[in-house]
């Protein structure tokens, strides 16, 4: 019994922890490559007896098909891969507009919620409740059958103060239509932009020099609606006319019109991501203990310093993860755009699908691009992150 | 001043409602005016909601719809099944209510959801007001022999929850082809609230262990292995449901070697439960970063191997942790299962188009997903609402 020792420090390989592991690895392993094998193997098989093979050449075919709104300038006789662009830049324009939109609405939730006023309060928390619990699909078919197309017909069109026009065909707002000083204008507006991001970044150094930086988020829109401002009236004519929509026969002319689609897809997602977005700004403030605010007022900071320097970036610091993810899923959720007809990525992909029978690099092409959309906020939130954490040690 | 002469509070602070008023509604002008403007916004959505509801909106489409709406084209000879199932679940809950409840919220509960169940029976007609009756009774019996019931009992029910579900979709689609005990109901005749809870329940039981598999998978240190599962997990969080749902729709048959199909519905649930389970793996290794090192080496000190520790101590713990977020979790899958619509199913969704369809009842849009949100509604918020109970009951997550 004395070599017992000796025998543990050599064991047998199939005893060996080390030997072990790297057989599961290697058998883990082999078994997913044949599975995988496997399936790609049928699936070809498939597919050469439906005579067709895999590859994205098929883009550069002509579309043929209408989409209703379009970003790019897409027909018909545009390549299936102009369609698709279409429908990116539709999904972008959407969460762009839907994630502006419901961070105010959030934001106005989050801190109705937190109201000491017990109506806004009791307001706030049963819309929360209502739209917690809800389907979104649901609600957005909800939206665009129950409301949008139920709107008077053009001929009995609603007209708001301001020139609104509601009809089931579509919203028409006023818009501005660019006029000949326009390209003139455009120069300003970019001076301007450089000038507000110019005081921000020197009221920041001067904040770090001196400790008393003056209100960069005050003076930088300031000082860019003084050069708009400027642009506008210095020149000889007005750069942009004002459109009003009018009732034309059937159909609506002039200003801007918004689809029943487009109007359905965005107010409901909007009205559902807010809810969570409140959540995330209620959860963000309530996580500032108070300590930190009667600790700033002993100080001597008056209560809106207090709200800027104390509690506002502990409460972001809070507030900005989950606030991501809550962008990611409404530009995920923007996908339901086919339930209601506006030709998204992911309906434009779907009609792409069904006219040229490319299942599978029509559904990989979107999976990677909702995949990018992920990654590059995942890359975001890292660096995020690791700037919070700098700041805070 | 005498002992009994008692200084009255100020007007704002006195327990009147005038008082309460004050200090709740109007104590500043701010305040005043935000108070003024959030009643003139309750009363004109209150207003124009109830008008709706009551003067204009017609009902009939619900009732002439009722039984499509629930139960999809489900055979009207076959529909005893579902009461059974539900007779069963019924029974299940009145003694899980008995045995994990607490003193008197389990009676007010158990009173309170007989009291619902014989409500409905008075409101329906024909044998759904038997077999609600049924349901109530076999509730309140549930939970009157689970009292004072030991571990076995417990273990007991414990198992019957497990095998609940299987249960409850075996009997509803039968076992033999055609005549005889249970034919066979094809799942293209499943739809309506029904569909839309099977879905939820497969949903839930196959991503259960597949999730955790997942989860255990991303915290191995074998690396083959734990690649495996993070690419799965996050490419599935990373894309839209309703991309799977068509991946599931339209690849999947082209995956499987040629002669072997599966039907539509089965798809869907392939792609739902694999949906959901990366979003449980994650929600599990939550669980399991929030377990602390000395319990694994207290594990590993007692001589358990790999798998024992994690399965006897790690896993029973981390998933007690997380028992509100899977809460959570489920009730965000069944909204989702609506997205089954979209690919051609025949859930509450897909049902409300068939209804919409009917010539009688066009241009009902309004009744119709109103009624069916409120569905949702219903059941999600009840979802919720017996969680929080029974994990405040419970003690969850207060350890």
């Amino acid at each position: 019994m004395a070599n017992a020792p000796k025998a543990h420090a050599n064991p047998p390989f199939w005893r060996d922890e080390r030997v072990l592991r790297l057989l599961a690895q290697v058998a883990f392993g082999a078994a997913v490559l044949i599975f995988g094998y496997f399936l790609i193997q049928n699936m070809v098989n498939g597919l050469r007896q439906q005579g067709t093979t895999l590859g994205i050449g098929f883009l550069q075919n002509t579309a043929g098909f209408d989409l209703a709104e379009t970003l790019n300038n897409y027909t018909r006789s545009s390549p299936y891969f102009h369609a698709f662009l279409a429908g990116l830049y539709n999904t972008l324009l959407v969460s762009a507009i839907g994630i502006v939109l419901s961070t105010i609405l959030g934001i106005i939730l989050g801190v109705a919620r937190l109201s000491s006023n017990v109506l806004v309060r009791g307001l706030a928390t049963a819309y929360l409740e209502l739209m917690r619990n809800l389907s979104l699909l649901v609600f957005l078919i909800f939206w665009y059958l129950g409301v949008f197309l139920k709107l008077p017909l053009v001929k009995d069109a609603v007209i708001w103060p301001g020139d609104i026009i509601l009809t089931n065909r579509g919203i028409g707002i006023p818009w501005g239509i660019p006029t000949e000083t326009w390209p003139a204008f455009k120069l300003f507006l970019f001076g301007g932009l450089a000038l507000a991001i110019l005081i921000i970044v020197a009221f920041h150094f001067q904040g770090k020099r001196t400790g008393k930086a003056p209100l960069a988020i005050v003076w930088a829109p300031l000082a860019f609606a003084a050069v708009a401002a400027a642009g506008w009236f210095l020149q000889p004519s007005a750069p942009l006319s004002l459109d009003l929509p009018a009732v034309q026969g059937l159909n609506i002319r002039g200003g801007r019109i918004f689809t029943p689609e487009f109007m359905a897809l965005v107010s409901g997602l909007v009205l559902y991501t807010a809810a969570f977005i409140g959540e995330v700004v209620r959860a963000g403030i309530q996580a500032v203990s108070k300590g930190q605010v009667e600790a700033a007022r002993a100080i001597g900071l008056t209560s809106f310093q207090t709200l800027r320097l104390v509690v506002f970036p502990q409460a972001l610091q809070v507030i900005i993860p989950p606030l991501t993810s809550q962008y990611l899923n409404l530009t995920k959720n923007s996908s339901l755009a086919i339930a209601v007809g506006y030709p998204d990525l992911f309906y434009v992909s779907n009609t792409i699908l069904n006219q040229s029978g490319r299942a599978v690099e029509m559904i990989t092409l979107v999976m990677l691009t909702y995949l990018m959309f992920s990654l590059i906020t995942s890359i975001f939130m890292n660096w995020y992150n690791a700037r919070v954490r700098l700041v805070e040690r | 001043m005498t002992a009994n002469t008692t200084v009255k509070p100020p007007l704002a602070e006195r327990p009147t409602l005038l008082g309460w008023l004050r200090k709740n509604l109007f104590n500043s002008w701010g305040n005043a005016i935000l108070t003024v403007a959030a009643g003139w916004l309750t009363f004109v959505t209150l207003r124009g909601l109830l008008t709706w509801v009551f003067t204009e909106a017609d009902w009939t489409v619900i009732q002439t719809n009722l039984r499509l709406i629930l139960l999809g084209q489900y055979p009207i000879a076959e529909v005893w099944r579902i009461w059974v199932s539900m007779l069963l679940l019924a029974f299940l809950i009145g003694n899980s209510l008995s045995i994990w409840g607490k003193g008197k919220t389990s009676t007010r509960f158990t009173v309170g959801l007989m009291g619902l169940l014989f409500a409905l029976a008075f409101v329906v007609s024909g044998p759904s007001r038997t077999w609600l009756l049924a349901m109530g009774a076999v509730l309140g019996a549930g939970w009157w022999l689970a009292r004072g019931a030991g571990k076995a009992m417990r273990n007991v029910v414990g198992i019957g929850w497990v095998v609940w579900p299987p249960i409850f979709i075996l009997l509803l689609r039968g076992f033999t082809p055609d005549e005889g005990f249970l034919p066979l109901v094809g799942t293209n005749l499943w739809g309506g609230l029904m569909l839309t809870f099977m879905l939820t329940i497969v949903g839930i039981v196959f991503s259960f262990p597949i999730g955790v598999l997942l989860a255990l998978g991303r915290q191995s240190d074998l690396r083959i292995v734990r690649w495996f599962c993070i690419t799965f997990i996050e490419v599935v969080r990373g894309v839209p449901l309703i991309t799977i749902l068509f991946m599931a729709q339209l690849m999947l048959p082209l995956f499987l070697p040629s002669g072997l199909t599966i039907d539509r519905v089965l798809r869907a649930m392939v792609g739902i439960t694999l949906f959901s389970a990366a979003y449980l793996a994650e929600n599990v290794r939550g669980g399991l970063q929030a377990i602390p090192k000395g319990q694994y080496e207290a594990a590993y000190a007692l001589g358990l191997s790999n798998p024992l520790s994690m399965g006897l101590i790690i896993l029973p713990q981390a998933l007690r942790l997380i028992i509100p977020i899977l809460v959570g979790q489920f009730i965000a899958l069944f909204k989702d299962t609506a997205l089954v619509a979209i690919v051609g199913l025949f859930d509450l969704v897909g049902i409300a188009r068939t209804v919409l369809a009917q010539p009688a009842f066009l241009g009902t849009h309004r009744e119709v997903y109103a009624f069916i949100s409120l569905l949702y509604w219903v059941f999600s918020y009840a979802m919720s609402y017996v969680s929080i109970r029974l994990e405040d009951s419970l003690g969850v997550g207060k350890r």
